[in-house]
């Protein structure tokens, strides 16, 4: 007897305080306003995971210290909920549905990766939950109509697409012979698709177009390909793992070709783990801490990288600074708006027409930012071997000039 | 579909060389999986994870300064302990019984040890730089990376040195009249369970060497064990237990078939090829037993 009743009354309580923080956890409380995000914290994206996390946790602490949000006259603060999704798409959507169902959450910030955020997205849009990502940027996020998806960076097909321009305009405007090889993800394969308009739009010739797999930490073949064919142009994208393993390889088979642009060199963190065999390779990205845009919270990328070291102790990659400029989106939206109210709220991010530090933002009808172009920087080594990333392109924020073509191994 | 291996006589001897080289690493991964089916009838699928934690352990190594190649001797060493270690937790609670049972066992050692993996050195890739440049042949035309002509060398010394301590040391007898007969080895003395830890140990420590030259030649990541599973597994199923030569020959001939897959069909199916080729001589193998069978009949 006693015994059951133990078991009712620890039943009760739980029930009880099951209850009590559905209720703490709705949508605005008090002087919160509470977001939720799926974010992999574990799993085979956890370091971008975390450079997410980081990101939107050094937003929320800036705003609220500056302020917070005013909406009707009130001061609100930010709050996150996080989930430990995984790294998995499926664990992401029914971390998604149990945040809008049961947590109550009214408005979310999106996941890291591509994968993740189509995964999450139709749950969203089912609840009519107005999401602000930074870091999906697979064009098939932006073409699928999603009303309440919102996207502050540039989709994935114009990574790569402004290095074939630069190799045609450094050919002196005449087409070049251009090698591929991207992963077979969602997001390689836009980045794939960007390269390819470009190649038509300038007449060029892919004279290689290969395929990495997942497990990828071998690509000599093509690489054997590549010297056989002596491209103009070399590009690969395949995550950190194509950044690390292409620049290795390259290396040691002694591959020379006058332009190689790739993907993910900030993550890989490049120029660290490989030195001066990193040198010379053009990098897509999203941002880079020379960007002269501001806003009145970081005032310009320079002191956002030197905050964001000081409180996490390394080097922002752009993982973070889009992450961050999310919030700065939710909170120019939300008092724009001025209520709390889903649709209202919805309209005025479909509106949003801003600088931050991380770039304008202004997004076009599926939802991504069309205000922000990407950057390409160039790997620069000194004579002590100190690498450094520069931006070389487009020329208005270029901090140094391209070298090209890449001098041959031999001479190097 | 591509040929173009074919039609450059230098590209085909380039892929045959990488295809060799890289069969030796792989054997040696084998032989371990070899060992251990062979006497303990277990088939670890946590094989390729021992093998990505010796690479970790070569990485953290370069990190601190040492020369990775160190690794080759320090790595073996660690998992040796690491080996019994599982072997004492786990292993010798499943060893007498179903092969099912052990390769669930083993599916669950996978997981943790990618998860664990994860959890204390993070997801990001990361690699060792050994500086050992490349070797240049045939005017230039064929290129071969020093690292990976190293670990071939290496392999091939561990799997010499392997060998002649099964046949001449005390412990080697023990484990192969263990494999052989394990009653009649408790019977005559032999301590079977103190064969098995170190049967356990022996193959974790082969890995560990493997895991030291892989990240000397490619990548690591906590996620990547399973391709060297699948591909141990199958060198074993093609040679058959106990059959030395026969895994180092069918390494070699996994490494160039990979290779010439990589040509021909893609890198993306590179992988895909490996499976296609273990489901096929599965089917022959059953197909040439059942043969077998009814000849005894």
């Amino acid at each position: 007897m006693k015994i059951s009743k133990i078991i009712l009354s620890f039943i009760s309580a739980v029930a009880i305080l099951l209850s009590t923080s559905v209720v703490s956890f709705a949508k605005v409380v008090g002087d919160k306003i509470v977001l939720g995000a799926a974010i992999s914290l574990t799993g085979k994206y956890s370091s971008n995971g975390v450079h997410t996390q980081n990101g939107y946790n050094m937003a929320v602490d800036r705003i609220n210290s500056m302020g917070g949000v005013k909406v009707g006259g009130k001061t609100y603060k930010f709050e996150i909920i996080y989930y430990d999704d995984e790294s998995n798409p499926k664990r992401a959507a029914q971390l998604a549905e149990r945040l809008i169902s049961q947590d109550g959450v009214e408005f979310m910030l999106g996941p890291y990766s591509s994968g993740l955020t189509k995964a999450i997205a139709p749950v969203t849009e089912k609840y009519g939950v107005p999401m602000v990502e930074a870091n999906g940027a697979s064009r098939s996020l932006f073409t699928k109509g999603y009303k309440y998806l919102f996207a502050v960076l540039a989709p994935a097909n114009l990574y790569l697409d402004v290095a074939i321009d630069l190799a045609v305009e450094k050919n002196n405007g005449k087409p070049v012979t251009v090698a591929m090889a991207f992963e077979q993800d969602a997001f390689s394969q836009d980045v794939r698709l960007g390269v390819l308009d470009a190649i038509k739009r300038t007449g060029s010739k892919k004279v290689i177009d290969d395929k990495l797999p997942k497990e990828l930490n071998d690509m000599a073949a093509t690489l054997v390909k590549v010297k056989q064919m002596k491209p103009d142009v070399l590009v690969v994208s395949g995550h950190t793992k194509g950044a690390l393993t292409a620049i290795r390889q390259i290396a040691e088979m002694k591959v020379d070709v006058p332009m190689l642009a790739m993907t993910h060199c900030d993550a890989a963190k490049l120029s660290k783990q490989h030195g001066k065999n990193s040198q010379y390779a053009l990098c897509a990205s999203q941002w880079h801490k020379t960007l002269t845009y501001k806003d009145n919270f970081f005032k310009d990328g320079m002191k956002y990288a030197a905050d964001f070291e000081k409180e996490f102790g390394y080097d922002p990659p752009y993982q973070s600074a889009e992450s961050s400029a999310a919030l700065l989106v939710f909170k120019d939206a939300f008092e724009r708006a001025n209520s709390f109210d889903q649709k209202k709220v919805r309209d005025a991010l479909a509106a949003t027409n801003m600088q931050t530090f991380y770039g304008n933002i202004k997004f076009a009808e599926g939802g991504q930012n069309v205000d922000k172009p990407m950057v390409l920087f160039q790997v620069m080594c000194d004579g002590s071997g100190k690498c450094e990333n520069k931006v070389v392109a487009p020329t208005k924020w270029a901090s140094a000039k391209l070298i090209h073509p890449i001098p041959k191994w031999s001479e190097r | 579909m591509d040929f173009m291996v074919f039609q450059y006589p230098m590209i085909t001897v380039q892929a045959c060389l990488d295809g060799l080289l890289l069969g030796i690493l792989f054997a040696l991964i084998a032989y371990g999986m070899a060992l251990q089916w062979g006497v303990m009838n277990i088939i670890n699928i946590a094989q390729g994870d021992l093998v990505i934690l010796g690479g970790y352990i070569a990485y953290f190594m370069y990190l601190y300064g040492i020369h990775p190649a160190w690794g080759v001797i320090v790595s073996p060493i660690i998992m040796y302990f690491i080996g019994v270690g599982i072997y004492k937790l786990v292993i010798n609670k499943v060893v007498d019984r179903d092969l099912f049972i052990s390769i669930l066992a083993t599916f669950g050692i996978s997981i943790l040890f990618m998860q664990l993996m994860n959890f204390a050195f993070g997801a990001d890739v990361v690699l060792a730089n050994s500086g050992y440049g490349t070797t240049m042949l045939f005017d230039n035309n064929v290129t071969l990376p020093n690292s990976k002509i190293f670990s071939a060398v290496i392999s091939i010394v561990f799997a010499i040195g392997l060998v002649i301590y099964m046949k001449k040391s005390k412990l080697g007898r023990a484990i192969r009249a263990t494999a052989q007969n394990s009653r009649a080895a408790k019977i005559l003395g032999v301590d079977t369970e103190k064969v098995y830890a170190a049967t356990f140990g022996i193959n974790a420590a082969l890995c560990g060497v493997a895991g030291a030259l892989i990240s000397i030649t490619f990548t690591i990541h906590p996620y990547m064990g399973l391709p060297y599973t699948i591909r141990s597994f199958m060198i074993v199923i093609v040679a058959g237990l106990g059959n030395l030569p026969g895994v180092a020959m069918s390494g070699m001939g996994l490494g160039v078939f990979e290779e010439f897959a990589d040509y021909i069909l893609g890198t993306e199916f590179r992988i895909g090829a490996v499976f296609l080729l273990l489901v096929l001589i599965l089917v022959y193998r059953r197909f040439k037993l059942s043969r077998k069978r009814e000849y005894l009949k």
